[in-house]
C-alpha cells in the first residue's frame, strides 16, 4: 500500500474530507491560541473553559438551540468572567477548579432532563469529527477566523503583558482589558476544538502542540509556526490511523499529541549557535 | 529644569500614607542612590514618578510635566520581575516584545526597533547572551539583558528598582560600573534604589533617604547622619565611617544587613498611626 493509495482511499469517502477540513482549521486555531496559554501559564484556565462550555452546549439542547451556540455562550462569559477576576482571585487554581466541577455537575444535570441526548453527550465530551458537515466547516471557518483575527490585534500587548507584566503595566498597557481579550479568544479557540476532540480532550490541540513546540523554539514567531504545525500533524495523522484502525480519532489524536510532547521533553534543549547579526 | 521634582507629595498605599509631605528636586544628569529599609517607600516612589500611582497631595513634576503611563523618557527596570521556569523565548525577542508593547496589532519588529535593540545590547555587552532564554540565564546575566531593555529608546530618566538584589558583590559591581558608563556618557538621570550604600558610595551624585513617612536627598554627608537616619527610621541610629565604607547601626546591629529584623518594628510602628 503507497503512501497514495492511503490517501486516496481515505478521501473516496466525503466524511473523511470534511474530517481533514474541520480538523486542520481547529489544529491551527488551537496550534496558535494555545501557544500564548502555555506562555501565560494559563492552562488550567483553558481546561476550565471547556468544562463549562460543557454545561453551556448540554444546556443549549434542552432550549432547543445547537450545542455549538451554548458552548460559545458559555466559554465566552467564562472567559471574560475570569479574565476580570483573575487578578483579584490570589489562589486561582482552586476558584478554577471549583468551578470547574460545578460545570461539569451542571451539564450533567441538564442531560438528566434531556434523556434523548444521550449519545450526543459523548460526541460533546470526545468528539465526533467524522459527523462533520459543510454547514459546520462554514462556522469553524468563520469562527476560526474570527478568533485569528482577535489574536492578531492584541498580540503586541499580550505578548508584552505575558512576558513582563510590571513593565507593560508602567508602559501603560491595559493588563486587564489584554487579560479579559485574551480569554474570550481563548473561549473561542476552545469552542472550536471542541468540535473536534471534545471538551474533555482538548488540552491534545490546545496545550500539546504549543508546549512541544516550546521546548524546541526559542524564538516567539518559530515557536507559533511549529505549534500549529505539530497541531495540524496531529490532528491529521490521527484521523488516518483512525481511518485504517477503528480506533476513536480523539484516541488517536491524543496519543500523538501525549508522544510529541514527550519526545520533545526528551529531546536534549536546544542550544542555539551565537547569531552573527548583519553589518549595517 | 529638573529631572524629577516632589512637591509637598503624599504618597498613599491602601490608605496608608508611605510618604507624606515629601518635597525634593533631582537635577538632570545626576546619578541618586534611593535607599531606606523595605516598605519605606522606594517602589511607590518610583510608581509615581512612572504616572501608576497619583498622589493624594502635593505635585510631582517629570522634566516638568505632570507623570503619565509610557512615558517614552523614562526606563525602567521594576523590582518583580517575573520570569516563568518553563519559557524558553530568547533573551532578545523578549525584549524586542518590551518595544511598542502598548501598541495593538501584530508583533512584528522593524528593522530600526531590531537596529535599535541591537545597539542597546552592545552598550551594555549583552549581544550574544541575548541570544539564550531568560529563564537558563543566572540573576546578572538576566539583569544585564533587562538593563539594557530599559535603555532603548533613549530615555532620559532611567528608574532602577533594587536592580543588585540576588546579584553576587562581584556581580553587583559589574552592574553599577555598566550603569554609571552608560549614564554617564548618555547624560541620563538615574534613580537607582538599593539596599546597601556601601556599594554605591563612588558612583553617586546624591542620596534620596526614605523612611518613617520622610525622604531625605542631599549628599551622603549630609544624609547619612546619626540625626537625620534615626528620625528616618524612628530610632537610634549611628552612623560610623571606617575604611571609605559607612555602617549605619541600631543597637550595634547593622540595619542595611538586618533588614528585615528593622522591618518589623517598622510595620508595627505603623499600625498606630
Amino acid at each position: 500500500m503507497t503512501t497514495a493509495t492511503i490517501i486516496t482511499d481515505m478521501f473516496a469517502y466525503d466524511f473523511m474530507v470534511n474530517a481533514f477540513a474541520a480538523a486542520g482549521i481547529a489544529a491551527v486555531v488551537s496550534g496558535i491560541v494555545g501557544y500564548f496559554l502555555v506562555m501565560r501559564g494559563q492552562t488550567f484556565a483553558g481546561h476550565a473553559l471547556s468544562h463549562i462550555g460543557f454545561a453551556g452546549a448540554t444546556g443549549a439542547g434542552l432550549v432547543g438551540l445547537a450545542p455549538l451556540w451554548g458552548l460559545i455562550a458559555f466559554t465566552l462569559a467564562a472567559g471574560v468572567i475570569m479574565g476580570a477576576l483573575s487578578e483579584r482571585i490570589s489562589n486561582r487554581d482552586v476558584a478554577i477548579g471549583v468551578v470547574l466541577a460545578l460545570a461539569l455537575g451542571f451539564g450533567l444535570l441538564f442531560l438528566h432532563y434531556h434523556t434523548s441526548f444521550a449519545t450526543q453527550a459523548t460526541a460533546l465530551l470526545f468528539g465526533n469529527v467524522l459527523a462533520v458537515d459543510h454547514a459546520m466547516i462554514a462556522t469553524l471557518a468563520l469562527l476560526g477566523a474570527i478568533t485569528l483575527a482577535a489574536l492578531a490585534f492584541i498580540m503586541r500587548p499580550l505578548v508584552f503583558s505575558s512576558l513582563q507584566p510590571e513593565l507593560a503595566e508602567a508602559k501603560g498597557v491595559p493588563l486587564r482589558t489584554v487579560s479579559i481579550t485574551f480569554l474570550a479568544i481563548v473561549a473561542l479557540a476552545v469552542s472550536v476544538c471542541a468540535q473536534i476532540v471534545g471538551v474533555l480532550l482538548v488540552f491534545t490541540l490546545m496545550v500539546g502542540p504549543p508546549a512541544a513546540a516550546q521546548r524546541i523554539t526559542t524564538g516567539l514567531w518559530g515557536g507559533l509556526f511549529v505549534s500549529a504545525a505539530f497541531a495540524i500533524c496531529e490532528a491529521w495523522f490521527g484521523l488516518t490511523m483512525a481511518f485504517y484502525t477503528d480506533w476513536p480519532v480523539s484516541f488517536c489524536i491524543a496519543c500523538l499529541s501525549a508522544f510529541v510532547y514527550f519526545s520533545c521533553i526528551v529531546l536534549p534543549k536546544q542550544t542555539r549557535p551565537a547569531q552573527v547579526a548583519p553589518a549595517s | 529644569m529638573s529631572a524629577v521634582a516632589f512637591e509637598h507629595v503624599t504618597l498613599q498605599l491602601g490608605g496608608r500614607a508611605v510618604l507624606s509631605d515629601v518635597s525634593f528636586n533631582i537635577e538632570a544628569g545626576e546619578f541618586i542612590g534611593v535607599l531606606g529599609p523595605n516598605g519605606a517607600g522606594k517602589t511607590t516612589l518610583m510608581r509615581a514618578i512612572l504616572g501608576l500611582l497619583t498622589p493624594s497631595a502635593g505635585r510631582v513634576k517629570v522634566f516638568g510635566q505632570t507623570p503619565e503611563c509610557g512615558n517614552p523618557a523614562i526606563g525602567y527596570l521594576p523590582q518583580l520581575r517575573t520570569v516563568l521556569p518553563d519559557l524558553r523565548i530568547r533573551g532578545r525577542d523578549v525584549i524586542a516584545g518590551s518595544l511598542n508593547g502598548e501598541r495593538w496589532g501584530l508583533a512584528l519588529s522593524s528593522s530600526r526597533d531590531r537596529l535599535m535593540v541591537e545597539e542597546t545590547l552592545e552598550a551594555v555587552g549583552a549581544r550574544e547572551l541575548a541570544d539564550r532564554p531568560l529563564a537558563e540565564m543566572s540573576g546578572g546575566e538576566r539583569q544585564r539583558l533587562l538593563l539594557a531593555q530599559a535603555l532603548i529608546g533613549s530615555p532620559k530618566l532611567l528608574l532602577l528598582d533594587e536592580p543588585l538584589i540576588s546579584l553576587d558583590a562581584r556581580r553587583q559591581e559589574i552592574a553599577i560600573d555598566v550603569v554609571r558608563r552608560v549614564c554617564r556618557e548618555r547624560k541620563i538621570t538615574v534613580l537607582f534604589s538599593a539596599h546597601e550604600l556601601n556599594q554605591l558610595l563612588g558612583t553617586l551624585d546624591r542620596v534620596l533617604y526614605l523612611g518613617n513617612g520622610h525622604a531625605v536627598l542631599g549628599s551622603v554627608e549630609e544624609v547619612v547622619t546619626a540625626p537625620i537616619l534615626s528620625k528616618l527610621f524612628g530610632t537610634d541610629i549611628q552612623v560610623l565611617r571606617a575604611d571609605g565604607h559607612i555602617f549605619v547601626m541600631s543597637r550595634g546591629l547593622d540595619v542595611e544587613r538586618t533588614d528585615h529584623l528593622h522591618d518589623h518594628g517598622h510595620d508595627h510602628s505603623h499600625h498606630h498611626h
